[in-house]
């Protein structure tokens, strides 16, 4: 039982920080650049890409024996967009504001790399419980990465979290002088190269190798 | 004709898809190291953007939209639920066509696109531009323009970053940031360029 119980911890907690499926995957990095100017809106993001990876790893899971090799694209496509009509629906049905801020974005779970990915190399090959845990493991490894830049995002561009502010704005009456660059977009690719920078920092082995090896400079004159 | 022409200076410019809304993100990072494979999937995604978005809108036009069925005596039905699966399902099956068609009428493209013709089934460049087309209501003829806009701006913006990116690998980058992280930043930087196109009114 305790091999079992590691087993589980392992398929949870790896893609957090060993492998995680944006800083080191290049999955499902579209999602991640666009919907997190704002903490609300990138956690429902995050728990609609959790629960649509975690389901279609199972359903995919359970039918994995009966689907032709040939079209099994197609298969795990239809699985997938199913659920995430669900969740649309059930967005517009109890947060229609917050889904209007995501736009096109749910729609974009279908095309989100991480959930097909997983399905594909993962899913296909293992039991529906595992499978299971397994989506949710990587929809928490995304949701991490997705917090922390939305988290410094919102906290440093607009002062607030959640809306409730934290640092006072000088337009209030405070001190801080918002930084209106973390509130446009390509600052989330800033925040992301970061995050990475400093992840792989801590963990040495996911350095990348060098492709070109610069000379050691031989001219001493200029010294 | 003006209109059409604004569309189209604004699908690639103004609205790029790859580096205004972020779309298409993972193979635009992933596969930008060399110019001569970015122009390949640049070139494909063009393809396949310019015709699924037209067949996706007629399809939303005729038979998703609410009261789209009445030409078949059904004006009250609203399919429109069904979108998203039905998007997908044309874009997986054009694409599986196009393969095929290449594969057997012209050799020497498929060989050259061939590789890059299943990931682009999954690009959400493609779905994602499949949703702004009816979250904009485009006609027929828009939707065209469209598609072409906007696969021209994604091959134009893979392209420019390969060619940053083969520049850079002479470069004496700190060791974490080697690869991922510093493209990731450069594609930052052009996203920051290209928004200097945002205020440009056609």
């Amino acid at each position: 039982m305790s091999g079992m119980n590691a087993e589980v911890k392992e398929v949870l907690a790896k893609p957090i920080f060993r492998n995680n499926p944006i800083a080191l995957q290049i999955l499902g990095i579209c999602s991640a650049l666009a919907v997190t100017s704002n903490l609300k809106v990138t956690i429902v993001m995050c728990l609609a890409l959790t629960s649509v990876t975690a389901f279609s790893n199972l359903f995919v899971s359970m039918i994995r024996n009966y689907i032709p090799n040939s079209i099994r694209m197609i298969a795990q496509m239809v699985v997938i967009a199913s659920l995430v009509i669900v969740v649309d629906q059930i967005l517009r049905a109890y947060a229609y504001e917050i889904s209007k801020q995501l736009s096109v974005f749910v729609g974009l779970i279908i095309t989100n790399c991480i959930v097909m990915g997983r399905a594909e190399a993962y899913a296909m090959k293992n039991p529906p419980m595992m499978s299971f845990l397994d989506g949710i493991g990587n929809g928490l490894g995304y949701s991490a990465m997705l917090l922390s830049v939305g988290f410094i995002r919102e906290l440093f561009g607009s002062g607030s979290l959640f809306g409730f502010e934290i640092l006072p704005l000088v337009t209030n009456g405070g001190w801080y002088q918002s930084n209106g660059l973390l509130l446009l977009p390509p600052s989330a690719f800033f925040v992301i190269g970061m995050l990475i920078w400093a992840l792989r920092t801590w963990k040495k082995d996911q350095v990348e190798a060098a492709e070109f090896k610069l000379a050691p400079n031989s001219k001493k004159e200029a010294i | 004709m003006e209109h059409y022409i604004s569309l189209l200076v604004r699908a690639v410019f103004v609205e790029n898809m790859a580096l205004s809304f972020f779309l298409g993100m993972c193979t635009f990072l992933a596969i930008s190291k060399k110019i001569q494979t970015a122009i390949g999937l640049g070139v494909a995604v063009t393809v396949v953007l310019a015709i699924t978005i037209p067949v996706n809108n007629l399809l939303y036009r005729y038979v998703l939209a609410d009261g789209a069925l009445s030409w078949a005596g059904m004006p009250n039905v609203d399919l429109s639920f069904l979108g998203l699966i039905s998007y997908i399902g044309v874009i997986a099956a054009i694409v599986q066509i196009l393969e095929m068609f290449l594969d057997k009428y012209v050799p020497s493209l498929y060989n050259a696109l061939g590789v890059f013709l299943p990931l682009i089934a999954v690009n959400c460049a493609i779905m994602g531009a499949a949703l702004f087309m009816v979250e904009r209501d485009y006609n027929f003829g828009e939707s065209v323009v469209y598609g072409i806009g906007a696969g021209l701006g994604w091959a134009l913006a893979i392209t420019a970053l390969a060619g940053i990116r083969e520049k850079l690998k002479y470069s004496d980058v700190p060791g974490g940031l080697r690869g991922l992280g510093i493209t990731f930043i450069t594609a930052g930087l052009m996203a920051l360029g290209f928004m200097s196109f945002s205020g440009v009114q056609l």
